[in-house]
């Protein structure tokens, strides 16, 4: 592989980089602004089972969405690898 | 057989295996001692890293902290989880592809300058010392909690194990023991959830246990056959506000202080050196994602336990408490007030315990008993009438806690010293074996340090934690993040950046915890941000800092910019001559 990076690889790095800003709006999303800044209105709007929603996003949610977040990034980030054929062994 | 007797026979199982463990995976090389010859499976390294986060404060006090905040406690499960997502998107990966040993070390050749180097490696000192100190106290308090010797011996014993396994296997050895102390802490975490959420809700699930529906054993157990097939949630909050506090589910604090406080504590995390050399280890860059992912996952099993046993021990706690004649009082509660975490002060003399607003031992408070946010985790065991060899299971996770915690950030301690200090400034001709050297001495003179401060402990050390993360996120996490994300981020806007970051919340937070602490009130604070929140507004400050000055400072060297280019796929590394 070259030392500049080819056309090939910045296409790469830019799919990479989209793909890094969709999960940190969802990460943002779940915890700051369902867990922290609407949370009083979403407690007050819904109920998931015995759990007021807001405090569900803040005490369980976020942390279970988290780990998603990061294997769907690990999904998508090994695609990309064999898609750009830069996947290693 | 006696809890005693369990928690010898469990904790003395569990420390002859770390001791095997220890000696099978010595180290033989800088490369073994630093990264583990950068050849742990992902699924170890995240176990590994779940060890090395969750500390002796993680397992024994956290939950019982949550258990008085109510929904303000989020901000540790949200904030300590979160650093996850970006260490796996933003950081990880890149690490692991350039592969070098250490924080100071990256920043050193990113940056083209030895003088970040020092302002890293004494900033990695600095946040690993704040860290460890309460690590090694722990040790020492659960010792003397389940077995009755003295803190101090307790703290001996611990330092002589972190001192035989992390002088001996450096990185190699501590993961691989962090591997086995991750299977004994969740072991002791969870398995008294289960039951307890079993008994109170008939759901084994503790995390959907806790917003379920209280069953007829369950009420038995609160010994209130009213609340039968209510919401356990729902009982807390009645029970919360009969008692004069606010509702359970619903918070008190300024959400402006929670944002930012969860914020700092998650680029915090993702700042933190002990957790970035994590990511060296691994073989490749896709093992380095996915090892976050691991990490995440071991991590998170015990953080969303956490809110669970808050809420189940809350209820338990009040309802066997509050109102019942002291005489009658459960045993657990006779038991652990030996220790000093529950006490009774009989204030009205009608022989009755009310919990109530307010301290204890304050004359002008209603509230008769003592309770320590520590009890929650350490007394659940027995509230639950689980047999003796799950309380002695309590111990053993606890140690594993702490000691996984302290082993790992004396690495980063001993690496400092030997790799960035001796290796890379002052000796730079120095060979591997001399190396190795200082490594080990390095990490024999940190465990000593770590030592006397568990069994001196600075006052100021619950104090400085906040200074931990404000300055991990103030600091490293900016400058590590520009250092990948821009390739023209160059060396005078980060050192810039840095100074006036760490100047900054220095200052912010010494006036309030030092200097003026009585000021330290939502009143006083710069926009109501309290000094846990403001590495916040510090690694804002950096970011600003960092990328004015680089407006007008030169460009860094092309070879500096490709090396930044390489970092960012999979395949060789370009590393600038200088580098070397």
């Amino acid at each position: 592989m070259s030392v500049h990076a080819t056309k090939e690889l910045q296409a790469y790095w830019k799919e990479n980089l989209v793909i890094i800003i969709v999960h940190l709006a969802i990460w943002f999303f779940v915890s700051f602004f369902c867990g922290i800044m609407i949370v009083d209105q979403l407690d007050a709007a819904f109920m998931l089972g015995g759990f007021p929603l807001g405090f569900w996003f803040a005490n369980q949610g976020s942390m279970v969405i988290f780990v998603i977040l990061i294997w769907t990034y690990v999904y998508m980030m090994n695609n990309l690898d064999k898609k750009y054929d830069v996947h290693e062994g | 057989m006696s809890i005693l007797t369990w928690t010898w026979i469990l904790t003395g199982l569990s420390f002859a295996l770390y001791i095997y463990i220890a000696y099978a995976t010595r180290a033989k090389s800088t490369g073994d001692f630093y990264a583990a010859e950068q050849s742990v499976p992902a699924y170890m390294n995240g176990m590994a890293t779940g060890a090395d986060w969750m500390s002796a404060a993680s397992f024994i006090s956290m939950a019982g902290l949550i258990s008085f905040m109510g929904r303000d406690g989020s901000f540790y499960l949200m904030g300590w989880t979160g650093g996850y997502v970006l260490l796996a998107m933003l950081f990880g990966p890149y690490l692991r592809k350039y592969g070098k040993f250490t924080i100071p070390q990256f920043m050193a050749d990113r940056y083209y300058s030895q003088s970040i180097r020092l302002v890293s490696l004494l900033c990695a000192i600095f946040v690993s010392f704040t860290y460890v100190a309460g690590q090694m106290r722990g040790v020492g308090v659960v010792f003397s909690r389940f077995m009755g010797v003295s803190i101090n011996v307790g703290v001996i014993i611990g330092m002589a194990l972190v001192f035989f396994y992390a002088t001996l296997g450096g990185m190699k050895g501590i993961t691989y023991t962090q591997v086995a102390q991750y299977c004994v802490l969740i072991c002791a975490y969870l398995v008294p959830a289960i039951f307890i959420s079993l008994q109170l809700t008939g759901n084994p699930i503790p995390q959907l246990g806790f917003g379920s529906k209280i069953t007829a054993a369950g009420a038995t157990m609160l010994q209130d056959p009213a609340t039968q097939g209510k919401y356990l949630l729902d009982v807390l909050n009645g029970i919360q506000k009969d008692i004069g506090f606010g509702a359970y589910t619903a918070g008190a604090r300024p959400r402006i202080d929670v944002w930012f406080i969860t914020m700092s504590l998650m680029i915090g995390t993702a700042g933190l050196p002990h957790i970035l050399i994590r990511f060296f280890t691994v073989p490749k860059m896709r093992d380095a994602r996915s090892s976050a992912g691991y990490a995440l996952i071991c991590i998170a099993l015990l953080y969303t336990t956490a809110p669970a046993i808050a809420v189940f021990a809350r209820t338990n706690f009040i309802k066997s408490i509050n109102n019942v004649r002291y005489d009658a009082a459960p045993s657990w509660f006779k038991n652990w007030e030996k220790t000093g975490l529950v006490k009774f002060v009989d204030k009205d003399g009608d022989g009755v315990m009310k919990i109530a607003k307010g301290k204890w031992d304050d004359p002008k408070s209603a509230n008769e008993v003592k309770i320590d946010q520590d009890i929650m985790v350490l007394a659940n065991p027995e509230i639950a009438k689980l047999p003796n060899w799950v309380v002695g299971l309590i111990g053993a996770g606890g140690l594993a806690a702490a000691l996984s915690t302290a082993a790992g950030l004396l690495l980063v301690i001993s690496a400092a010293v030997s790799h960035d200090l001796m290796k890379g400034m002052l000796k730079p001709d120095m060979g591997e074996k001399e190396e190795l050297i200082w490594a080990r001495g390095g990490a024999a003179v940190a465990v000593c340090i770590a030592g006397l401060f568990g069994i001196y402990p600075p006052g100021f050390v619950a104090q400085v934690v906040a200074f931990a993360f404000g300055l991990a996120a103030a600091s490293f996490f900016p400058c590590i993040l520009m250092g990948i994300f821009n390739k023209k981020a160059n060396k005078e806007g980060a050192i810039s950046g840095m100074v006036v970051g760490i100047v900054f919340v220095a200052a912010y937070i010494s006036y309030f915890k030092f200097v003026n602490p009585a000021f330290n009130n939502k009143d006083h604070w710069w926009f109501g941000i309290s000094p846990e929140g403001i590495g916040t507004v510090g690694a804002c400050l950096n970011f600003a800092t960092m990328w004015i000055v680089g407006k007008f400072t030169p460009e860094p060297p092309q070879e500096i910019q490709d090396l930044v280019g390489s970092l960012r796929y999979p395949g060789k590394l370009v590393v600038p001559p200088s580098a070397h």
